[in-house]
């Protein structure tokens, strides 16, 4: 397993936002974590990365996570492409990417073998960039350098159904290389990615398994999730 | 409950409140809500005593020199309070604050000294001068928030500091101050053996700002101020206007002011240019978050201690070696261990000590959101 | 027309001042979220630093170690008094405060709470006649060093790795640590370039205005303040162009309005920008 999480809880601002969230992540493939909007998806997420305020235990890599600052984890291989993308507006592509270099030769081959149009657009602002390239960039920035594990956060959110169905195309080919937690609205890119699924509810772990059993499970998926199995979110 | 002042000689009166407005009355509630009624009887009947408490006072507590230094520290207990009415409760980190106080104490000057009119009257019309322009500017300010209030606050009260210094008509005295000329004023507040008066006109300053702040803070407008300061979106679910709310306790704050700067005319004999300044208002914030801004009694605290330190040091000066004869270096850097050591302020120091272990804890938790 | 010349110097130089002062507080501002009350401080002990030995080294190396003293003051500010409030933006802003207040009596408690009389080198006391205006030759110094600094920060934004960790981090403080950057280095070092600047903005003033005293700083600093709202939070360029605007706008309201005019009217722009544009010319969003 290289990510353990045990009794994750998280508080702010009065409110408990996770309370003992628990499941493990496998060392190859991808692990969804859905549940519906405001269970504490991305809060469990921010909490791994240290952004948040935690207590439990989560076990990164064999190593204890909590408490270590966010920079270190990632350096330790933590990818992070976090919600609404975050690319810096004011900096070129260019800029964002060589920002996120930090190792001595970063794979800019990968790169632009799986998003070529950033090439073209190196010199363009990131604010000037439509959604679909803001996310190209958001997860070029990360696979620049050597990852043991991808924290993805609603990659396909706000997408139009071309766009998802490229992003989708492109975490398939990454998850063979490095796994990936996955947070994901769309089902039907649940179904294409995911491996294993975790289900949070109320800020606990509902449900865990294989992601194939949860969602040939109709009644488990509309119960949980609260969406038929067919129909996407978006 | 009454209110009162909080003299140094009864500690009993500061009751650790570390939990913002509602009291929560602990099981000695009992002595502790008699507490402030006891001090301010206290405080009222202190004059009488000749008592000598050498190296907090210089002369008997009877003297005119000691009466004078505690009015003031009365007046800066109100001020304090007054503005953690702002700070505290309604979370809004004013940088201009002083300009009110200006107003109130500039205002009584001018017209007294220089239109030759009578104290009470004038009193009045300042205070609701004072009340005026702190609805007008907070109307513009407040459009604002954040950093951006503190901003437009301060460049506000800058104008006050600039206007008073130039000395526009002679009105003003300038750089040097305008002394307040007696010949306007009831003879209670002339002449040394008067400095009594004086001490309790200050006492009933402080019980005014005490009596309204505490009245706000039991009242729903002070729960609702507090709400606001901790979740604006909460107070604009339930249908209220955080803008007019928030220029509410502006004005409340401002009004407050400007009678605490009248007062203070009075009981120094004048007005100078230092009280515009944001000097004093940076003051006042040490004041409150010294002794625990938003608490019951902590601005009081905070603003007697305070204005206590700065006379005694600056007497004292000569006799300290380096800095600690400067007044502002002791205070400052007092003022930085508590924001480190005692969050909460003095309030909260007897009840916790959970805040030392989490400043000493090797690294801070990451701020939520 | 001459009047005209040399109230448009005078007023920029006193905007290479205000910029000096106010593009550090700026970036310190926009990078680390820290209101800083002690920008002023760096200011006056950089000032003061550089007084102490002006006699015995000569104006470079004073000026030299002035701004070499107030780029370590503000980086072991950042490093022991803000680096453990980290994110907790309001108690960074009161602790700020209060060294603005103890600082200034320190300095005070050393030398001495009166104006002391500062030494300009010969050349900056000399005139330059431009287009029939007798020009003091200070006035271009300061200029001078405004441009050169402007230029210089731009350069180090845009070309260097920590430039753009800064340019980065202004914009998302979270993001940049989630690519594995300590951007809390980046806070030591512009807190260490905004003190450096402070301290030649502190020596320039002591040249300018002929003495320094250890208030001056805060007396500066709120113009600054005003300067770094009204040119948008963590921008340089939006920090040069209003330091330019208050500078000038300043000193002609000054000369042709009554005395006192000229800072009341700078209020009033800084009044009327924030309600028209709350984010400064700009434009990054102030973060509430």
């Amino acid at each position: 397993m290289i990510l353990k999480i045990n009794n994750l809880s998280v508080r702010l601002g009065g409110s408990h936002i996770l309370q003992g969230v628990a499941f493990d992540v496998a060392e190859t493939g991808v692990t969804a974590l859905l549940g519906r909007n405001g269970v504490g998806k991305t809060t469990t997420l921010r909490a791994v990365l240290g952004e948040v305020p935690a207590t439990g235990e989560v076990l990164f890599d064999g190593r204890p996570a909590l408490g270590r600052a966010t920079h270190r984890l990632v350096r330790d291989g933590l990818g992070y492409v976090p919600e609404d993308r975050c690319v810096f507006a004011g900096l070129t592509v260019a800029e964002n990417l060589r920002l996120a270099v930090r190792v001595p030769s970063p794979d800019f081959d990968l790169v632009f073998d799986l998003f070529p149009e950033l090439r073209k657009r190196a010199g363009q602002r990131a604010g000037t960039l439509s959604g679909g390239q803001q996310q190209m960039v958001a997860i070029a920035r990360v696979l620049l350098n050597p990852n043991r594990l991808l924290l993805v956060d609603e990659p396909t959110k706000g997408l139009a159904p071309a766009v998802v169905t490229a992003v989708a195309a492109v975490l398939e080919r990454i998850a063979a290389r490095v796994p990936i937690l996955l947070v994901e609205q769309n089902l039907a890119v649940v179904r294409r990615l995911a491996t294993d699924a975790v289900v949070l509810e109320a800020g606990r772990t509902a449900w865990r398994g294989r992601a194939a059993d949860l969602l040939s499970d109709a009644d488990a998926t509309r119960s949980l999730l609260g969406v038929g199995t067919t129909a996407g979110r978006h | 409950m009454k209110s009162s002042s909080v003299p140094t000689t009864s500690p009993a009166a500061s009751p650790a409140a570390s939990s913002p407005s509602p009291p929560s009355v602990t099981p000695p509630g009992r002595l502790r809500r008699l507490a402030p009624l006891l001090a301010l009887l206290v405080a009222v009947v202190l004059p009488w005593s000749t008592l000598r408490l050498p190296g907090l006072f210089e002369g008997p507590l009877n003297s005119p020199g000691t009466l004078q230094l505690l009015a003031v520290c009365l007046v800066f207990a109100g001020l304090a309070l007054g503005y953690d009415l702002l700070f505290g409760r309604a979370g809004l980190l004013s940088f201009g604050h002083a300009l009110y106080v200006a107003a109130g104490a500039y205002g009584v000057d001018i017209l007294v000294s220089h239109y030759g009119w009578r104290l009470w009257p004038t009193v009045a019309v300042t205070v609701l001068a004072a009340a005026v322009l702190a609805a007008l500017l907070g109307a513009v300010a407040l459009r604002t928030s954040g950093i951006a209030f503190s901003m437009v606050t301060l460049a506000f009260a800058q104008v006050g500091h600039i206007v008073i210094n130039r000395d526009p008509g002679g009105l003003t005295g300038g750089e040097e101050g305008l002394p307040l000329s007696s010949a306007g004023l009831p003879a209670m507040f002339t002449g040394v053996v008067n400095t009594v008066n004086l001490y309790w006109l200050a006492l009933a300053f402080l019980t005014v700002v005490v009596v309204t702040v505490h009245t706000i803070d039991r009242a729903p407008l002070g729960r609702t101020l507090t709400g606001l300061r901790d979740d604006e979106r909460r107070i604009a679910v339930l249908g209220l206007s955080p803008y007019r709310l928030k220029l509410l306790a502006f004005v409340l704050a401002g009004t407050l002011a400007g009678l605490g700067g009248a007062t203070y005319a009075l009981v120094v004999g004048g007005a100078s240019p230092h009280i515009a300044s944001s000097e004093l208002t940076l003051s006042l914030i040490v004041m409150a978050v010294l002794g625990g801004a938003g608490t019951r009694w902590g601005a009081v605290v905070g603003g007697f201690l305070y204005a206590y330190l700065d006379q005694r040091l600056a007497r004292l000066g000569g006799s300290l070696p380096g800095p600690f004869g400067e007044p502002l270096f002791v205070l400052g850097t007092l003022f930085i261990l508590a924001v480190y050591f005692a969050p909460g302020g003095l309030a909260s120091l007897s009840s916790r000590l959970e805040p030392l272990r989490r400043a000493l804890r090797p690294r801070p938790a990451p701020d939520a959101i | 027309m001459s009047t005209v010349v040399l109230l448009a110097l005078t007023g920029l130089g006193l905007a290479a001042l205000y910029f000096l002062i106010a593009s550090g507080l700026s970036l310190v501002f926009g990078l680390a979220g820290v209101l800083n009350f002690a920008h002023g401080l760096f200011l006056s002990v950089g000032a003061y630093a550089a007084w102490t030995v002006s006699e015995s080294w000569g104006a470079i190396p004073a000026i030299l170690l002035g701004v070499a003293v107030a780029a370590t003051t503000g980086a072991l500010v950042e490093l022991v008094l803000i680096r453990p409030l980290y994110t907790r933006h309001t108690e960074q802003v009161l602790v700020t405060v209060g060294l603005s207040l103890a600082g200034v009596a320190l300095l005070q408690s050393v030398w001495g709470a009166d104006a002391r009389v500062f030494p300009r080198p010969a050349w900056a006391s000399s005139v330059v006649n431009i287009a029939g205006a007798q020009v003091p030759a200070d006035r271009f110094l300061l200029i001078g060093a405004a441009v050169l600094v402007l230029l210089g920060l731009l350069a180090f934004l845009r070309f260097t790795r920590y430039g753009l960790v800064i340019r980065a981090g202004v914009e998302n403080r979270d993001m940049v640590s989630a690519l594995g950057i300590d951007v809390r280095n980046a806070f030591t070092l512009v807190f260490a370039i905004g003190g450096a600047l402070a301290g030649l903005a502190g020596i320039l003033a002591g040249m300018y205005f002929s003495s320094i005293s250890p208030g001056q700083g805060a007396s500066l600093l709120i113009f600054a303040f005003i300067v770094v709202v009204i040119g948008g939070l963590g921008s340089v360029t939006g920090a040069f162009a209003a330091a330019v605007a208050v500078g000038l706008l300043q000193q002609f309201v000054n000369y042709y309005g009554t005395a006192g005019a000229g800072d009341v009217s700078v209020v009033a722009l800084l009044a009327a920008v924030l309600l028209l544009r709350p984010a400064g010319l700009a434009g990054k969003a102030a973060p509430a």
